[in-house]
């Protein structure tokens, strides 16, 4: 299973290399990997609806109970198999869509690797695992959004994006470390199955809160659906994917994830209804607001995912059914949907349905699949999107709360998204053939085999719609539902009221998509209003963070080194010092037991500072600094520490060339500082000179102030290790991790001088 | 800077080879001596210091051959990298991994070592080179 996820990785790292030998087949090529997830996944299918899961778990840090691990059952398999399924139409959609784009490797390389993190989120039992793969998926949102990266408008929604989920990453964090607290174990399927004592606990609200928190912003739910829609300055075959079919779902993902162990509560019940419904007719109606196809289609699916949210909220069976049919069928319909308007905008030049019309003829098959795909959006018989929606307008029918608001609310949605469906697949395609920027033509093969399998789907799954439901289906409303959950779906639930809801939503649907101009009019004379929305917010916002930014880097950074070096010593005297008297109290006593050679070395050690203090030139004092580093290094020798004594003197050794090479770019030296400061440095350097010698005696004095733990390392060095040296063992096996660390600072501190002095030396030439 | 005065010169010419050998005698048997990757890093990283100071920096890009910044790139990867053969095994992240080579004593701490002492040597000398380089530019 870990291979299944991890491939991905591997393959965007080989993406460059791929490229070259492939030309430009390399998209097909690339498709084979999801392809192959998709298969797995269908193979592995019987097993999972039989055993009711597949575990697999590999130790990470198994010290602190962290694991890899990964949970596959019916939701993870429902999610899988749209996650991989659409993958590969759309890498093969995107060989068409940025053909001979320079740039088109590097989008192979993030798809590649989203596509990973996703199947590890949907798939994630571990909770950390789930972190990791959850915020890996909005780094790489990130950078799609921002492909487009010399366009300014591109880089800002995707830094939005970024903020909005990230700021949501952090209180998932919090609330997966209190469910950790709360439920005493790292592994999802453990906390689920004792979801009595999760709810039942003192910090059921604020772990709610945070979990809830990661799962909105993730998802766009209103206040932060805002995102969503600036996200459409992303290449089309992204918006497809991320920000319709799978990564918007990853929040919806975890609220059905968590439904089992943490939902059916009254706050978990009122907060998903009333969200979830007011994000949907928010959703439905900025999508008829605007013009840009893919906006449209971008506050649909803050509908969408809204509807899902309200869902999730009335719980019970017929929900659960709702649920998982309707997430089926919207990431079909959208899917196809948005490679449609890529199919539009490739071929005609134009994102603006204005500009659009009568291309019927030029696009047939586009059009085509345009046609269904709304149809299965509008909710109209007989395509899943219909059984979709019968089945949520049933279980909104049942509801056990708020049942009135929640009827008004999504029968006001579902007119609205009638409008929307309409506007996008009539408007475009009949009426007058308009002038566009390029001459319109059919899309290659490879654009329109995407939304001609999903939009067939759609179809088929509508007559015949127990294909999915019997097993897949059921499997995953039994998953959310955390009890077996029988789905028996089928097209035709005779004349009840939900087909009435049905019937009306469309006619005042389309009522609204004839007159759209006209209403348009009418929305736009409240767009003052309108402007003042959670985005208003959010750019204040920043504003704000921007201003304080400045305000504290002036007050903090005042760009003279010894400013630095006092803060830090000050603060580093008087936190330590301070633990270090009240919690322990100093020991002074010591034993005088030097030998003479030992007392040389620390006099000339000593004689070496007070010289590199007093000296007039730079050369000199580097000098003797490099004396005192010495005589260090000598004491670690008398002491038998040879790897610190070599370490030590090779530090001395470089840092003098260095300092060198640096000093020939200083000014020369000149005594500034007063004779008040004077005495303020000495004071400090005499104070924390003081408190490093009475820690030092503390320690040893002590003895027991800490375990050692020497003793450990050097009985297990040779045994475990297979070392002599202690120091060498410790540094490449025991802590290993640690040095991993610290050559990764290394590295960071390599790049930062290089970036610095190189960034200067152009400035210097630029002006 | 003024390159190549007379004794230095011909110091380099020994010295360099020579405390590049010693670099690669420390590090290969770091694990049971005194020496180890850090240590092996900072000596040869002295050595096309050294060599820089005679012969300038493009003479010792030359005899690098690969750029310094792309040493750091590779001494991560193989620092990273060897964290992964534990997984083979079914074994916690970064569990060292012993193989007996033909009496060799190869291991995953050895290439851990190896990527150490890549990652100093590239990182000392992207300064180093950096330094002269840009100082250069503007004389």
């Amino acid at each position: 299973m870990q291979i299944a996820v991890l491939t991905g990785f591997v393959l965007a790292i080989l993406v460059p290399f791929l490229s070259r030998w492939c030309g430009s087949r390399t998209g097909m090529v690339l498709a084979l990997y999801p392809a192959a997830v998709a298969l797995w996944l269908v193979s592995l299918a019987p097993a999972v609806l039989q055993s009711g899961g597949i575990y697999f778990e590999q130790a990470w840090a198994p010290s602190l109970g962290l694991s890899l691990s990964f949970w596959l059952d019916g939701l993870s398999l429902l999610f899988g198999l749209l996650i991989s399924g659409i993958g590969t139409l759309i890498i093969l959609y995107a060989s068409g869509y940025l053909h001979g784009h320079p740039q088109i490797a590097r989008f192979y390389v993030l798809i590649l690797s989203f596509m990973s993190s996703m199947l590890g989120v949907v798939m994630a039992d571990g909770l950390m695992t789930l972190f990791v793969f959850w915020e890996l998926t909005s780094i790489t949102s990130y950078m799609l959004i921002g492909f487009n990266h010399e366009d300014a408008a591109a880089r800002k929604s995707a830094l939005q994006g970024l903020l909005v989920t990230f700021t949501g990453g952090l209180a998932l964090l919090s609330g997966l470390i209190l469910l950790n607290v709360v439920g005493g174990s790292w592994s999802l399927q453990t906390l689920l199955d004792d979801g009595e004592a999760l709810r039942e606990h003192a910090l059921y609200l604020p772990m709610l809160l945070c979990l809830l928190g990661g799962a909105f912003t993730k998802s766009a739910q209103f206040p932060f659906h805002f995102w969503l829609p600036n996200a459409m300055a992303a290449p089309t075959p992204v918006s497809a994917y991320l920000h319709s079919a799978t990564m918007v779902k990853a929040g919806i993902y975890l609220m059905a994830r968590l439904q089992p162990g943490l939902g059916g509560t009254e706050v978990w019940m009122t907060l998903l209804c009333i969200v979830g419904a007011i994000t949907m007719v928010v959703g439905a109606f900025l999508a008829i607001r605007f013009t840009g196809i893919k906006k449209v289609l971008a506050y649909s699916t803050v509908m969408a995912l809204g509807t899902l949210t309200m869902l999730l909220g009335i719980g019970g069976e017929a929900a659960m059914i709702a649920f998982v049919s309707f997430l089926t069928a919207h990431s079909l319909y959208k899917g196809a949907l948005f490679m449609v308007a890529g199919a539009l905008d490739h071929e005609t030049g134009t994102k603006d349905i204005d500009e659009m019309g009568g291309l019927r003829r030029a696009m047939p098959v586009t059009a085509l699949c345009a046609f269904v795909a709304a149809l299965s959006l509008g909710g109209v018989i007989p395509l899943f999107g219909f059984v979709a929606k019968e089945l949520m307008f049933e279980a909104v029918l049942d509801a056990p709360r708020f049942t009135g608001f929640l009827i008004g609310m999504s029968l006001l949605a579902s007119v609205l998204v009638v409008a929307a469906a309409g506007i996008v697949a009539l408007r475009p395609f009949f009426g007058a053939l308009k002038t566009t920027p390029k001459t319109p033509h059919e899309a290659p093969l490879s654009m329109l085999a995407g939304p001609c399998v999903l939009a067939g789907l759609s179809l088929l799954l509508g007559f015949m719609p127990w294909l999915a439901g019997d097993g897949l289906l059921s499997a995953a409303a039994s998953a959310v539902a955390g009890s077996e959950v029988v789905t028996d779906l089928y097209l035709w639930h005779g004349i009840n009221t939900a087909l009435m809801m049905s019937m009306f939503s469309l006619c005042i649907g389309l009522l609204v998509c004839w007159r759209w101009p006209d209403v348009r009019g009418v929305i736009h004379r409240f767009s003052p209003v309108l402007d003042r929305g959670p985005e208003a917010g959010y750019w204040k916002l920043m504003d704000l963070l921007v201003r304080v930014s400045e305000w504290q880097t002036r007050l903090l950074q005042s760009g003279y080194m010894r400013n630095y070096l006092i803060l830090t010593l000050l603060s580093f005297v008087g936190l330590t010092g301070y633990t270090l008297l009240a919690r322990h109290g100093p020991v002074l006593e010591f034993e005088l037991d030097v030998r003479l050679q030992e007392v040389v070395v620390a006099l000339v050690t000593a004689a070496s500072a007070v010289v590199a203090c007093m000296m007039r030139s730079r050369l000199a004092a580097v000098a003797a600094a490099g004396v005192m580093g010495f005589g260090i290094a000598l004491i670690f020798l008398l002491f038998s520490a040879p790897d610190l004594a070599i370490t030590q003197l090779l530090i001395e050794t470089l840092t003098v060339i260095l300092l060198i090479l640096v000093l020939f770019r200083m000014p020369q030296f000149s005594s500034l500082s007063t004779p008040m400061e004077r005495v303020r440095d000495m004071l400090v350097a005499v104070g924390t000179g003081v408190l490093m010698t009475l820690l030092i005696l503390t320690i040893l004095g002590q003895g027991h102030l800490f375990t050692s733990i020497s003793e450990y390392m050097i009985d297990n060095s040779e045994p475990l290790g297979h070392g002599h040296n202690i120091v060498n063992v410790i540094l490449v096996d025991f802590r290993a991790l640690d040095t991993l660390g610290e050559i990764f600072v290394l590295s960071l501190a390599a790049i930062g001088v290089l970036a610095m002095l190189r960034l200067q030396a152009k400035e210097k030439k630029a002006p | 800077m003024k390159t190549g005065t007379l004794i230095l010169t011909v110091a380099a010419q020994t010295l360099v080879p020579l405390q590049i050998l010693f670099s690669l005698f420390l590090l290969l048997r770091g694990h049971d001596e005194p020496g180890g990757g850090f240590i092996a890093g900072l000596v040869v990283a002295g050595a096309f210091a050294l060599h820089q100071f005679v012969n300038g920096p493009q003479a010792t890009r030359r005899l690098l051959r690969v750029d310094p910044r792309d040493c750091i790139g590779i001494g991560l990867l193989l620092g990273v990298g060897s964290a992964f053969p534990a997984w083979w095994q079914g074994e916690p992240f970064l569990t060292a991994q012993w193989w007996d080579v033909m009496g060799l004593k190869l291991s995953t701490p050895l290439i851990f070592d190896i990527g150490v002492y890549l990652v100093v040597l590239g990182s000392v000398l992207t300064a180093v080179i950096t330094l002269t380089e840009v100082d250069k530019d503007e004389t």
